[in-house]
């Protein structure tokens, strides 16, 4: 293994590049500072093939490696974080799931049109009570004929309000602690599914961000995901995957921010002479660019795992907490070397530093990678 | 309706220009399609989305030219062509027309669509050369073109105007910026695109009865550097005379 990339995929780069640089760059620093949802771009992504890169074409995807669908999202962050997070989030956590353990009648009533872009997923597991501990899951599922009815609400969903289709947990029996957990298919619309508050964020400011409630919600029975029991165990395996996209929008970010670094410090003259040429900014450059090679080098290794069929859980884990710290570290110093400039938003290092934050936190934080590492290190 | 079009691959149009042992150095450098070709592509598309029929990329380039080649067939082009010119001594556009013309008088064609300009030699050549080898009508720096009753009607733009030309198919016609808006190559584009045709000739195999260049590139020189602009300080009123002396005196304009 090489970690490297083809021929298709330095086509497919150069595809969403340019699609990253002439029509969702120019909107970014505005759809930053309006909280603004971008579904014209979605839309576009949906044609350009970008919202079921890693699917069959049976199931309205693309049939691509797992490697398409990083460079994907870090082209798209690489320019703005938010539609990175958005398509990621669409595709790992609202559609993933679907393909991983629904029935074939559930692939093509809900894969097929999220795969094809005419609907958008989301994943609601996060509880006010339930955060790293998604076991704790307070939101209720009974079964009552053939319907299951839900009730409780979801904070901090990805796509929450726009898009059509939920992967939703819910307890069974709490009796039996994270074994009672089960999954749901649930489609917008749908009686006594409302939202609640929309976030203001620090960063990925155009991803929406909402709270689900439901209340005496019924879906049909046949909306159940794998097993009674089996949810705690599909989010964990969506997780697993859902990390290489998260990984790949740090990448992307840091990639971004380092780019912005570059072509300023070459401009910038200061005591007589461009500041590249002053070597406590050429260290910081050279750094910069080491970090996130590793970065890339973990993410595509992550991806060759996953599109291998092999286990990824440590690996997604590592290439996620390595290539979020790289992003928070590379924005920073990218703004560092802006210097005032950079600070304002005249110049999108700070939007970049701000972004660079969620990865983070959200599919697990730092923290929660390095428990996943470490159970991974030492389960036998 | 089947359509042919002529694509080069150029550099990219941001790319810096350094010269090697007096050639122009292409390493490291990144290559596109000649800007004017992707309107060609794009309106190939749509004349087939019209009318059926299959679009045939042809490029004459060395062994990078079939990325070009892959990404118009990612776009949505049926088949490709490569005339390999690795094997040419020297290539100029009189052999590119040739090898051109002998390659496509030998696949159906109603239609042929070529960029205005290539980007990089800007000698607007070749397309021309390769109607005139077919003996068929061209129409160059065209920005609207309609097909009915295998009658091509181009509009152009010319000084001062616009012209409307009226030519019976097969014809030659070259884009200008504005024709329309190319697509991108999507995803799954791309991952069909390999699985297309992609044909290698050799040009030695086709048959030209001259394949020596007419036209020989003495040297290549680079433009001189910009120079800095020059700030008049002073007084407005002792500014504006000093700004006047320097417009008459030394740039001669006035
Ligand atoms: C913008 C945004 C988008 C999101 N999108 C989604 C989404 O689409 N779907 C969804 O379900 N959720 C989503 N989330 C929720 C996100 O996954 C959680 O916020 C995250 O898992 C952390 O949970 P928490 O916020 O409750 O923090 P807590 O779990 O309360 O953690 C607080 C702190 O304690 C630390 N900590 C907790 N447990 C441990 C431990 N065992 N060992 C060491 N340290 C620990 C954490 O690392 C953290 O530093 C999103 C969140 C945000 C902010």
């Amino acid at each position: 293994m090489y970690f490297d990339t083809n021929e298709d995929h330095i086509m497919m780069r150069k595809m969403v590049r340019d699609f990253a640089e002439t029509e969702v760059a120019p909107g970014a620093e505005e759809r930053d500072e309006k909280e603004e949802f971008p579904m014209d771009l979605w839309k576009q992504c949906g044609e350009l093939g970008l919202t079921g890169i890693t699917f069959p074409e049976e199931y309205g995807g693309v049939g691509a490696d797992y490697t398409s669908y990083a460079i994907t999202i870090e082209e798209l962050s690489r320019v703005d974080a938010s539609l990175g997070v958005t398509i990621s989030a669409h595709s790992s956590l609202g559609s993933n799931p679907i393909y991983k353990f629904g029935t074939e009648e559930q692939k093509q009533k809900y894969l097929v049109p999220l795969a094809t872009g005419e609907k958008m997923g989301a994943l609601g597991l996060t509880e006010s009570m339930a955060g790293s501990d998604a076991s704790a899951t307070r939101t209720t599922a009974v079964k009552d004929g053939n319907e299951y009815v839900i009730n409780g609400s979801k904070i901090f969903i990805t796509n929450g309000y726009y898009a059509d289709t939920y992967i939703v947990t819910a307890q069974m029996d709490k009796s039996k602690g994270h074994k009672g957990i089960a999954a749901f298919i649930v489609e917008k619309g749908t009686p006594g599914f409302t939202f609640g508050k929309k976030e203001k964020k620090m960063g990925i400011r155009s991803s929406a961000t909402y709270e689900l409630v439901f209340e005496d919600m019924r879906i049909p029975a046949e909306n159940l995901l794998g097993e009674e029991g089996q949810g705690f165990k599909i989010a964990l395996v969506t997780l697993d995957y859902g990390r290489i996209g998260i990984a790949a929008q740090a990448l992307g970010i840091a990639q971004g921010a380092y780019d912005q670094a570059l072509k300023y410090a070459k401009e910038r003259v200061q005591f007589g002479k461009p500041i590249s040429q002053l070597q406590a900014i050429q260290f910081k450059l050279a750094d910069m660019e080491t970090q996130i090679t590793a970065a890339r080098l973990m993410v595509y290794k992550a991806c060759e795992l996953a599109t291998a069929g092999k286990p990824v859980s440590q690996a997604a884990a590592m290439a996620k907490v390595f290539a979020a710290e790289v992003a928070n570290w590379v924005t920073k110093e990218a703004v560092q070397i802006l210097g005032g400039y950079g600070y304002t938003r005249e110049y999108p290092v700070e939007r970049m530093m701000r972004d660079a934050k969620i990865t983070e936190i959200y599919e697990g934080t730092s923290e929660i990678q390095r428990v996943v590492i470490a159970n991974n290190i030492l389960k036998d | 309706m089947n359509i042919v079009v002529v694509i080069k691959q150029t550099f990219d149009t941001e790319a810096k220009i350094v010269l090697k042992d007096g050639q122009i150095d292409p390493s490291g450098v990144s290559l596109v399609i000649n800007p004017y070709d992707e309107f060609a592509i794009e309106e190939a598309l749509r004349i087939q989305k019209k009318f059926g029929g299959e679009v045939t990329v042809v490029s004459c380039g060395g062994p990078r030219s079939q990325e070009a080649i892959r990404t118009a067939l990612a776009m949505g082009c049926d088949k490709g062509v490569q005339i390999d010119e690795t094997a040419l001594e020297s290539v100029d556009e009189y052999v590119r027309a040739e090898v051109l013309a002998k390659a496509i008088s030998e696949m159906p064609y109603d239609i042929i669509l070529g960029g205005r300009i290539a980007v990089d030699d800007r000698s607007s050549q070749v397309a021309v050369r390769l109607a005139e080898a077919l003996n068929i009508p061209s129409v160059s720096s065209v920005v609207k073109l309609d097909i009915e009753n295998n009658i091509a009607t181009a509009t152009r733009e010319i000084d001062g105007g616009t012209e409307i030309i009226e030519v019976p198919l097969p014809a030659m016609i070259t884009a200008q910026k504005g024709l329309n808006e190319p697509r991108y190559p999507t995803m799954p584009g791309i991952m069909k695109a390999r699985k297309k045709e992609l044909k290698v000739i050799n040009p030695a195999d086709l048959g030209v009865s001259d394949l020596s260049a007419k036209m020989k590139v003495q040297n290549y020189s680079l433009p001189t550097p910009r120079q800095g602009g020059k700030k008049i300080e002073g007084e407005p009123a002792e500014a504006a005379r000093e700004l006047a002396r320097l417009l008459r005196e030394e740039a001669k304009v006035l």
